[in-house]
């Protein structure tokens, strides 16, 4: 048995780690595990696991097993014609971008982070910057094979498939349980992933600094028609709301015309140690971030960057969750209906401020007006309010317990994704399709996610 | 059209589908034009890593090639056909697997299976190789481990495995350097390794498999003799080699 931690690094439990690494086996492999046949000494359930960048609990199963899926990265194959991409399931998104860019093709969705796998991407039905553009990462994926405990193969795709193109289970449900389904399905091998032509690495960037809540919404409604990437760095302990609203659309510049300098591609830096308290607290949070919102206020308007510098810049520090000391950090990320998203913003802004904590990573953004490719996907119709707390024990607590009440009143949900600690009730009243994506689970796995809020 | 210059070299790996190997075929893969021959047992397996490579580097020509790695009449005419093809300019020897220590000191059979796919197949191919590629030269390089280099309790077959390799690889390197022959013989030591044959261990500790690949492709590149990957294992394993006894007896490794 070996401890593991997920990303958010609030407790290490033991797992035996199992390798999956060759996507012919791994029927036979975890079938066997199942069935207390394979080389494991644990009994109980299994998980799969990918690069563990989920902040919570939903890649975590303590005293059971992990399936490692690191080890199946292989590209399967590519149609630089089509921008169809077959991949395993445990390929980073920063190695397709990297491989399909030379190609002109770039992955539609991704998140903040380019260091997750695509099967990650899959069960969590992650979501980016672009989402009332292009929805999540579901919405592009063409297929996936998903192998089952019970030695079971089945090949799914959103719509019905083509005679031929199926194995012997064609019904979509299994795709749209599976996308957004925390990996409670099955195990995701491979996938086919439809790419989106892209004309170089550039975007043109704009970032207009705003004072208040108030011109957030208005900013937010008027760069949806116009720019692809909106999101919003917001001040949480200011009081006022003040934030600065990022927004790029890609740019039509050739590869060659700008300097290699504005690319992440330098060598990443390293959080080297654990610090012995966070070093995200009281006293460095206030002038830290307005430290943050004075240098940007100052840079405001037009820029040209990076893909990769824009969209994933935390993946240039590595173990960057070492930052928030020895207890971990917390993520919490909801989203409520737009109707009264300013007023419910607003309303958990101030419990933040009043209960002195806070974080510098508070993003603020207004999802569009489609609902996700699967039955358990985050994104619907509304606002998105994602931030990140030190971990301080009760304190900490009693400030999500004020947080969750808000949300809960205003018909909200949290992301699973990122959730350590979500009460039952608020998950259940959150995701009405819960009862119907329960049969398609696999007795065969579980989670510490899906323990606590699924009772297995 | 402007002609980029290409590195038609040809490089041949043994054991491709170890994590080790598969990593270094996607480095050496990345250079314009590079041919790989990709030999393993399970021809289903080599097949997958190839369209891997493929995808990856649309510019590199990968082939694949399945027999038997561990009988030597086998060895050998796998080896011939390979270089009837074209002379290699690169050889990566990689197979092998970390045996149970306790089965082995159970089971002379699981013992003898520990020695035969660690020590015995890999030198076969080697000399093999070491015979077409001595008067053109080339590179051959050979995985052997830290745990060659001192016989521990917790793993001493597999050692004695890797150890043979190592001083195989000396010979060879000792012969080689007499004749004047242009062929050099790199012998890489990883370390522990973050691959599938430790993904059931604590992975703190464990060097990425890439960079352990970046420096095994680094070290054929430039000939070095003995290459310790990562680095650092060149003072861990000097100390540990000159430990006294007494010392060293009462260590748990």
């Amino acid at each position: 048995m070996v401890n593991v931690a997920s990303w958010g690094r609030l407790g290490s439990h033991a797992h035996e780690l199992v390798a999956l690494h060759d996507r012919a086996r791994v029927p036979g492999q975890i079938a066997a595990d199942a069935g207390g046949q394979g080389a494991g000494q644990v009994q109980g359930t299994g998980l799969a696991q990918g690069n563990a960048r989920s902040y919570g609990d939903v890649c975590l199963n303590p005293g059971g097993r992990l399936w490692r899926t690191t080890g199946l990265d292989r590209f399967i194959d590519f149609d630089a014609a089509s921008g169809r991409l077959r991949c395993e399931a445990g390929v980073l998104l920063r190695d397709i971008q990297r491989m399909s860019l030379p190609h002109g093709w770039l992955l539609p969705v991704t998140p903040g982070t380019q260091l997750v796998t695509v099967g990650g991407a899959i069960a969590n039905d992650v979501h980016g910057k672009n989402h009332h553009v292009l929805g999540s990462f579901g919405d592009h994926v063409l297929s996936l094979r998903l192998a089952r405990t019970d030695g079971s193969v089945i090949y799914c795709s959103p719509g019905d498939c083509s005679p031929g193109d199926c194995g012997p289970v064609r019904e979509a449900g299994w795709f749209a349980a599976t996308v957004g389904g925390m990996g409670l399905t099955g195990v995701i091998v491979e996938a086919e992933l439809q790419l989106r032509r892209a004309r170089g690495p550039w975007l043109v960037t704009d970032t207009v600094p705003y004072a208040t809540l108030d011109e957030f919404f208005p900013l937010a409604d008027a760069s949806k028609a116009g720019w692809e990437h909106t999101v919003s760095w917001i001040d949480c302990l200011s009081g006022s709301g003040r934030g600065l609203f990022l927004r790029a659309n890609p740019a039509a510049i050739p590869y060659c015309t700008v300097s290699e300098r504005h690319t992440v591609r330098r060598k990443p830096r390293r959080m080297p140690f654990v610090p012995p308290v966070s070093l995200v607290n009281s006293l460095s949070l206030q002038p830290f971030n307005a430290a943050y919102f004075r240098l940007h206020q100052r840079r405001a308007g037009h820029a040209i960057a990076h893909f990769e510098r824009f969209g994933y810049p935390l993946d240039g520090l590595h173990d960057w969750n070492r930052m928030y000391g020895p207890h971990g950090f917390y993520q919490y990320q909801s989203v409520v209906p737009r109707a009264d998203g300013q007023a419910v913003t607003q309303a958990m802004l101030a419990a933040i401020k009043a209960s002195g904590q806070g974080s510098f990573l508070a993003v603020l953004k207004t999802f569009g007006a489609r609902t996700g490719a699967g039955m358990m996907s985050f994104p619907r119709p509304g606002v998105t309010l994602a931030l990140d707390f030190p971990n301080r024990g009760a304190s900490t607590v009693r400030l999500f317990e004020r947080l969750d009440a808000i949300v809960g009143e205003a018909g909200g949900r949290l992301y699973a994704a990122k959730d350590a600690r979500m009460p039952r009730a608020l998950f259940e009243a959150g995701y009405p399709r819960l009862a119907e994506f329960l049969p398609y689970r696999d007795p065969g796995i579980s989670s510490s996610m899906s323990r606590r809020l699924m009772g297995s | 059209m402007l002609e980029l210059p290409r590195d038609h070299s040809r490089i041949v790996i043994i054991g491709a589908t170890s994590a080790i190997a598969e990593h270094c075929a996607r480095l050496w893969a990345a250079a314009p034009g590079a041919m790989l021959t990709l030999v393993g047992r399970d021809p289903g397996r080599i097949e997958r890593v190839a369209a891997d490579l493929r995808v990856r580097s649309p510019g590199a020509t990968v082939r694949v090639m399945s027999g038997n790695l561990l009988d030597a009449r086998a060895i050998r005419v796998l080896v011939d056909a390979i270089v009837r093809d074209g002379m290699p300019d690169r050889v990566l020897i990689a197979h092998g697997a970390l045996p149970d220590q306790q089965a082995c000191q159970r089971d002379l059979g699981a013992a003898f299976d520990a020695l035969q796919v660690n020590a015995l197949s890999p030198v076969l191919f080697a000399e093999a190789f070491a015979g077409h590629m001595e008067a053109r030269g080339g590179v051959i390089t050979l995985i052997g481990s830290v745990a060659g280099d001192r016989g521990r309790r917790s793993n001493y077959v597999y050692g004695a495995a890797k150890g043979l390799v190592t001083r195989y690889a000396q010979g060879l390197q000792h012969r080689l350097a007499g004749s004047g022959s242009p062929l050099r013989v790199v012998l890489v030591k990883p370390g522990p390794t973050a691959t599938p044959m430790t993904a059931h261990l604590p992975q703190r500790g464990l060097a990425p498999v890439d960079a352990v690949a970046r420096r095994i492709v680094d070290g054929a590149a430039a000939g070095t003799p003995v290459v310790y990957a990562p680095g650092k294992w060149a003072v861990v394993m000097l100390v540990i080699r000159h430990l006294p006894a007494f010392m060293f007896n009462r260590m748990s490794i």
